[in-house]
């Protein structure tokens, strides 16, 4: 993308933030979020994000997007993994490991259940919103 | 079918304990006798924190969240809440005194969980963002901050809102941030420079870099803005090599940013320019002072420089220099976009705002909090903390590592501060926050900070140099159970003498560790020099392993794990440690399953 005046600027906030609200709506994709700061990488938090697209391929689950973000501060249970279903809450998950992940793709994303003994809460409210 | 809501047990430990079980199974029948066990699901979560006023339930989606819950309550949660989508009142948490102003216009109260005591300013995109991604820290108002500055604000109206909204440095000295930029503002000069102090040396503080890992351009946004304030079109952030992929996620953000023209010339077409670039540190502690960062900067050895000049003043390459920490840098946009108002109405009067603590030690909950400023420490340590391992005694929380003090029981209901943490003899420092149980001895505690203190010593002035070795050596006589009554008046003297003499920081402060714990554990000292006993038993030379010849069974384990083959005796029979060749290595203590092992 060339350099930005701030009309562009402005149009490219409003543009992604009308993307999210519309992702929101439709209620189609899946957000597989994994906490890769350093302590989630130290605690596993690669091969968490491994197993997470073996598994889609393997077991062919679709619009499935995971990606990765910053440390979310639960350092007692890292790794680290913010799952977005449409029609559900967004859940944090800790303790995660190659097992879990599976387990929250069969009965989390497929199953339309929260898996028990990982749930762990989003630490504050979200000043932005 | 989709689950309609979903009720979350908590199943931390403390609430397992208090019938976390029998919750869950009271729930699961409620559910089932009321035919809603397909709509409404059950699960077991993992630790809530606020395990004093456990068992925890919440309810999704409504976010209510319950407090000391009964399995008699499952019947009228599922009932009220559920069915008929109203509260339960009397099982609602509730906040008595709030360190957010409710009256505070612009802001949905509403919206606010108060039984989470956080509240991320700094940390409000870790953990929503891709960090390598720029277009979700846009989309997440990002930049529009700076675009308010420039078209908007303009420098005076920058300074204004700072001022306003009170922020202090919080890199350890709670410096008023508004000074130092309208000090360099106010100087003319034809080069001028924003550093981000980066450094980040306290043992056990990782806060900043979080902060850079998680959410690289609110730093960059906010010296953008700090250069468009006070007239610097240069840029550095000053960070430790140690920390790779900080350092790798903001070479990527800046790239990304130079290309949206974010960075670099003619910045957003407003005719401003200005760019920013990485110099790496080599892990010196004292290259966190400003003064010698700035040395260490221009190529020099990371010595501390008198003050004044201050660098805002004269500072790098002897132009006006405005230095500042990651996290007064991340609440820079917030500040700018919400308003000096807003930020002033958090935390407390003297300290508005919050402060991300990198709550370490013998704590269940470890991990990086952000709480406004007049938090309690019960608070950070029994409600997010979830209190301490094991179920052990709190003992004290070290705060501004190696120049810091302890907080000890007492002050467990202070509201954290600047200035309270100074009246009771610790200080804020960057943010570490280590917390210390029954199991811990002071005195061997204040002997690491003080190893630490000896290396990082730059050598620069006599007071520190000396000072930091005379009392290490003091600590490790008292460890070794040498120790005289004249020691302790001694490090105490020592200990005045440097804070009034060292040339920086450093130095001013290496003493503060003993000189807070001679204030509050001056008994624990005197155990060690006058009964020679160190009850937490971690001094190695004060402490001896017995066998009990009544409950040996002479299994022989114990002389088969000692290293030093101290342990002799035969088959079935009782055994016994040679104390002389004995290393104190407890190997013996942890490994006999008859508890005939005692330490003394
Ligand atoms: C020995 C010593 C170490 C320091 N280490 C750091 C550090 O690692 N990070 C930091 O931001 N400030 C550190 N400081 C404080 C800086 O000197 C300075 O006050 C700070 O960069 C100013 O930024 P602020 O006003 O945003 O807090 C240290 C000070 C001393 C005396």
């Amino acid at each position: 993308m060339a350099k930005m005046t701030l009309e562009a600027l402005r149009a490219l906030r409003e543009g992604k933030k009308a993307e999210i609200d519309r992702r929101e709506t439709d209620g189609k994709d899946v957000h597989i979020i994994i906490g890769m700061g350093t302590c989630g990488i130290a605690a596993g938090a690669k091969q968490v994000l491994e197993a997470f697209i073996n598994e889609i391929d393997a077991k062919k689950i679709e619009n499935v997007t995971v990606k990765q973000t910053g440390c979310m501060g639960l350092c007692y249970v890292e790794p680290t993994v913010e799952v977005k279903v449409p029609g559900m809450p967004d859940t944090i998950y800790g303790k995660v490991d190659a097992d879990v992940a599976k387990k929250i793709l069969k009965d989390h994303v497929v199953g339309k259940k929260l898996v028990s003994d990982h749930i762990f809460d989003r630490p504050s409210t979200d000043i932005l919103k | 079918m989709v689950k309609k809501s979903y009720i979350l047990v908590c199943g931390g430990s403390a609430c397992e304990a208090s019938k976390a079980d029998a919750i869950y199974e009271s729930f699961k029948k409620v559910l089932e006798d009321e035919g809603l066990k397909n709509d409404v699901q059950v699960v077991k979560t993992g630790c809530f924190g606020f395990c004093e006023k456990g068992p925890i339930v919440k309810i999704l989606p409504e976010e209510e969240f319950y407090v000391e819950v009964k399995p008699e309550d499952a019947d009228e949660i599922v009932h009220e809440t559920i069915i008929k989508g109203r509260p339960v009142q009397r099982l609602l948490y509730k906040d008595k005194d709030l360190k957010v102003d409710p009256k505070a216009d612009k802001f949905d109260m509403s919206k606010i969980g108060f039984y989470q005591k956080q509240f991320r300013i700094v940390l409000r995109n870790c953990g929503f963002i891709d960090p390598e991604n720029i277009d979700e820290y846009i989309a997440r108002d990002g930049y529009q901050a700076l675009e308010k500055a420039i078209t908007q604000l303009g420098p005076d109206g920058i300074i204004n809102e700072v001022k306003t909204s009170g922020l202090r440095g919080r890199g350890g000295a709670g410096f008023p941030t508004w000074i130092k930029w309208n000090t360099t503002k106010g100087v003319s000069a034809p080069q001028k420079y924003v550093v981000c102090n980066a450094d980040e040396g306290d043992p056990g503080a990782y806060m900043d870099r979080s902060t850079l890992e998680g959410d690289p351009h609110s730093v960059l946004e906010a010296m953008t803005i700090a250069g468009y304030c006070v007239g610097a079109s240069k840029g550095i952030i000053y960070i430790r090599a140690e920390y790779p992929l900080a350092i790798k996620r903001l070479e990527v953000a800046m790239a990304q940013s130079r290309e949206y023209g974010l960075l670099g010339d003619d910045i957003l077409g407003t005719g401003f320019n200005f760019d920013i670039e990485i110099r790496l540190g080599a892990g010196a502690f004292v290259c966190g002072e400003e003064t010698a960062l700035l040395r260490s900067i221009e190529g020099n050895r990371g010595m501390p420089t008198p003050k004044p000049p201050f660098p805002a003043v004269e500072g790098l390459w002897h132009c006006p220099t405005v230095i500042n920490n990651v996290e007064t840098y991340a609440n820079i946009p917030v500040i700018v976009l919400k308003g000096g108002e807003w930020f002033k109405s958090i935390g407390t009067e003297k300290s508005p705002g919050t402060k991300v603590f990198a709550l370490t030690g013998k704590i269940n909950n470890s991990g990086l909090v952000e709480v406004p400023m007049g938090t309690t420490l019960r608070e950070i340590i029994y409600d997010i903390g979830g209190g301490i391992r094991n179920g052990k005694a709190f003992k004290a929380v070290q705060t501004g590592g190696p120049s810091g003090g302890v907080i000890t029981t007492e002050n467990l209901d202070t509201g954290i501060d600047f200035d309270a943490l100074a009246r009771i003899g610790s200080m804020m420092g960057s943010g570490g926050m280590i917390v210390m149980s029954e199991e811990d001895c002071i005195v061997d505690v204040v002997k690491f900070y003080m190893t630490f203190c000896v290396d990082e010593s730059c050598g620069k002035c006599s007071p520190c140099r000396i000072g930091t070795r005379k009392l290490l050596d003091y600590l490790t006589k008292i460890s070794n159970g040498n120790g005289t009554m004249e020691d302790l008046d001694k490090m105490t003297e020592i200990g005045m003498a440097m804070k009034k003499a060292a040339l920086c920081g450093l130095g001013q402060t290496a003493a503060n560790p003993v000189l807070s714990t001679m204030r509050y554990f001056k008994d624990e000292y005197i155990q060690h020099v006058q009964d020679k006993k160190c009850v937490a038993g971690k001094c190695i030379n004060l402490i001896r392993y017995e066998i009990d010849p009544s409950k040996c069974i002479g299994c022989t384990l114990c002389s088969k794990r000692c290293p030093a083959g101290a342990i002799t005796g035969e088959k079935k029979m009782a055994h016994k440690i040679d104390q002389a060749k004995c290393v104190k290595c407890g190997e013996c203590y942890k490994g006999c399953k008859f508890g005939a092992i005692s330490k003394i």
